[in-house]
This record gives structure tokens, sequence and C-alpha cells, in this order.
């Protein structure tokens, strides 16, 4: 990627991405108070994550059965509130422990 | 060592441990998305965000038009506003000045999280030695796998790939399992994200365009129907 259009990218990026935590940190003091807001902005987090998340995972390498194993072990270990490394590491050790038995 | 600075590194290691293998993917997709190892680096410094990230290098490598890259940026960061606003709630006195400033370029999921749970307000010093392992794990993870990326064996490479995901199961679930109408919105953006997935003409649009659509979409409909209470929510 060429150096110029990669620093217009950044900058879109990086300024939008500061703006979006810092606005509100730096203006907004008051509790929202419309309610629809208010229940938008609890659910917005854990939606986006889903929407990225799914069906995306089962297509991220190249096989499905493997995937499909590996999305298996992730949200077992997640249940039961296991430690973002733990669900990283053992959902690829279990990618790849299935494509070497494939 | 000050206690704030202790508990601050303390609570922050576990955090940058995480990262590392998400921001290692990140990295091995970046140079091989056609970046070089020190703009994947640089992209990690400056916005220290996975999904942000992922989302925003699929538009670059692309090629896609700025409005894009703006646009999923703000929907899929939107989360850190609510964040922000909670932990403006929560800082004390010492976090003014040139601090306040820097303040919120470290709000992440996870370090969120971690400053929330704390029974105490969030101090200048705590917050400082909160983020400064995570800073470190996400841009050298990106460092290392951008650099390591080429001479690892495929087979490990496409294992990894399932790291950024997972990151965000262990996000959902716990949140999901404890109460039932975050677990519904988000079934609900599951369901519209495989609507767009699975559907011909609706898989010509971008990814970060649908990852907006759903979001919305499904948060709006979660609204309407489980409104929270007074107390819950922002």
């Amino acid at each position: 990627m060429n150096t110029s259009s990669f620093f217009l990218y950044l900058a879109v990026m990086a300024g939008v991405t500061y703006l979006v935590r810092a606005v509100p940190f730096l203006l907004i003091r008051r509790k929202i108070e419309s309610r629809f807001l208010r229940s938008f902005f609890r659910y917005i987090p854990y939606t986006v994550l889903s929407a990225m998340t799914f069906p995306a995972i089962f297509f991220c390498t190249g096989s499905v059965l493997s995937a499909a194993a590996g999305t298996a072990a992730a949200l077992l270990l997640a249940f039961f509130d296991q430690s973002l490394l733990v669900v990283a590491m053992a959902s690829s050790a279990v990618i790849w422990v299935v494509s070497l038995l494939v | 060592m000050h206690q704030d600075l202790r508990r601050g590194l303390r609570d922050g290691l576990p955090i940058a441990l995480g990262y590392f293998p998400v921001s290692f993917t990140f990295g091995i997709l970046a140079v091989s998305g056609g970046l070089s190892f020190w703009q994947a680096t640089l992209i990690s410094l400056m916005n220290l965000t996975s999904a942000g990230q992922f989302a925003g290098l699929s538009v670059m490598t692309a090629g896609g038009p700025l409005v894009e890259m703006a646009l999923s940026q703000l929907i899929i960061n939107l989360r850190y506003s609510l964040m922000s606003i909670s932990l403006s709630q929560k800082v004390d006195g010492s976090v003014r000045g040139l601090a306040r400033w820097s303040f919120p370029f470290s709000v992440t999921d996870e370090i969120f999280a971690v400053s929330a749970a704390r029974p105490e307000p969030v101090t200048q010093r705590y917050w400082a030695a909160l983020r400064i392992l995570p800073i470190a794990g996400w841009t050298l993870g990106t460092l290392c796998g951008a650099l390591l990326g080429a001479v690892l064996p495929q087979r490990l490479l496409e294992a990894l790939g399932i790291a950024l995901y997972a990151m965000f199961i262990a996000i959902i679930v716990p949140a999901a399992r404890r109460d039932v109408h975050v677990c519904l919105a988000c079934v609900l953006a599951v369901a519209f994200s495989c609507v767009f997935f699975f559907t011909p003409a609706l898989s010509a649009v971008g990814s970060g365009f649908s990852v907006i659509i759903c979001a919305v979409a499904a948060s709006s409909a979660a609204a309407v129907l489980f409104p929270v209470g007074e107390e819950e929510g922002a």
C-alpha cells in the first residue's frame, strides 16, 4: 500500500476511534435521559461483536469442521468465565488438533 | 511503588496476555493484505481496538471509500462512547489537564471491564498503570505477527485465525448468560448477520456496513422490546 493513502486511512481510522471515545468522556457529564438510547447503548457492544463473529467464525480457517470445533470450545470455555487468553489459545489449539486429524 | 500503580499493573497483565495472540493475528493479516510491518504496528499503537482495526484493515486492503472507513469505526466503536460516559462518572480529580485528554484513548472492552469492576474511583495513577501493559501487548503482538507471519507454518496461521472471534465470544457469552435480554439481542444480531452473509444480493454489501446495519437493527429492536430500567444501562 502506498504511504500517502495509508496515512489518509490511518488518520480517519485513528481520528474517528479517538473521537468516539473522547467526545463523550470530555463533554457528557449528565446521565442520558432517553430510555431508548440508554437501552440501545446497553445492547450495542454485544450486538456488534455478535454480528462480527457469526457466521464469519465458521469460515476463518478454511475448514468449516475445524472452525466449528474451535467455536464450540470457545463457547464452552467462555460460558465458564475463562479468561481471554485461555479462550483464544484453547480454541486455536482445538483447530490445530482437528486439522492434524482430518 | 504507589499502591495504585501496583494494582494497575497487576490488573493489566492478564489483558496484555489475552491481547497478544489476537494482535499477532492482526499483524499477520495486515502484512498478507499488503501493508508493511511498520504500518501494521502503527495502526495498533494508534487505535488500540480489535474489532475496529480488523474492519478498518479490510476497508484499507479493499481500497474502500474513506466514508466507509469512518462509518465502520464510528458504529463498531460506538460501544466505547457508553464506556467513556460511564468512566467519566468514575474518575477522581487526579484525572485533569493533559491526562484528561489522553485518558479516553485507552478505553477498550477489557480495560473498561476491569476498571468498572473496581469499587474505588479511577485515579490517574491507576489508569496509567492499567493501560501500559495492554498497549504494549497489543502493539508488540502486532509487530511480532507482522514479522513472523511469513515464516510460520500455514496450519498454525489457520489455527490462530480464530483468536479474534474467540476473544469476542469470551466477552459476549458471560454477559449473555447473566442477562437474557442481552442474549436475545445477540441472537437477533447473529440472525441478521447470517441473512446478510448467505443472501447473494446482500453479501455484496461491504462487511463493515453489514455489521453496522445488523448491530443497529438488533440493538434498536432489543431497546424497543426490552427497554432497560432506571438503574441499568448508561
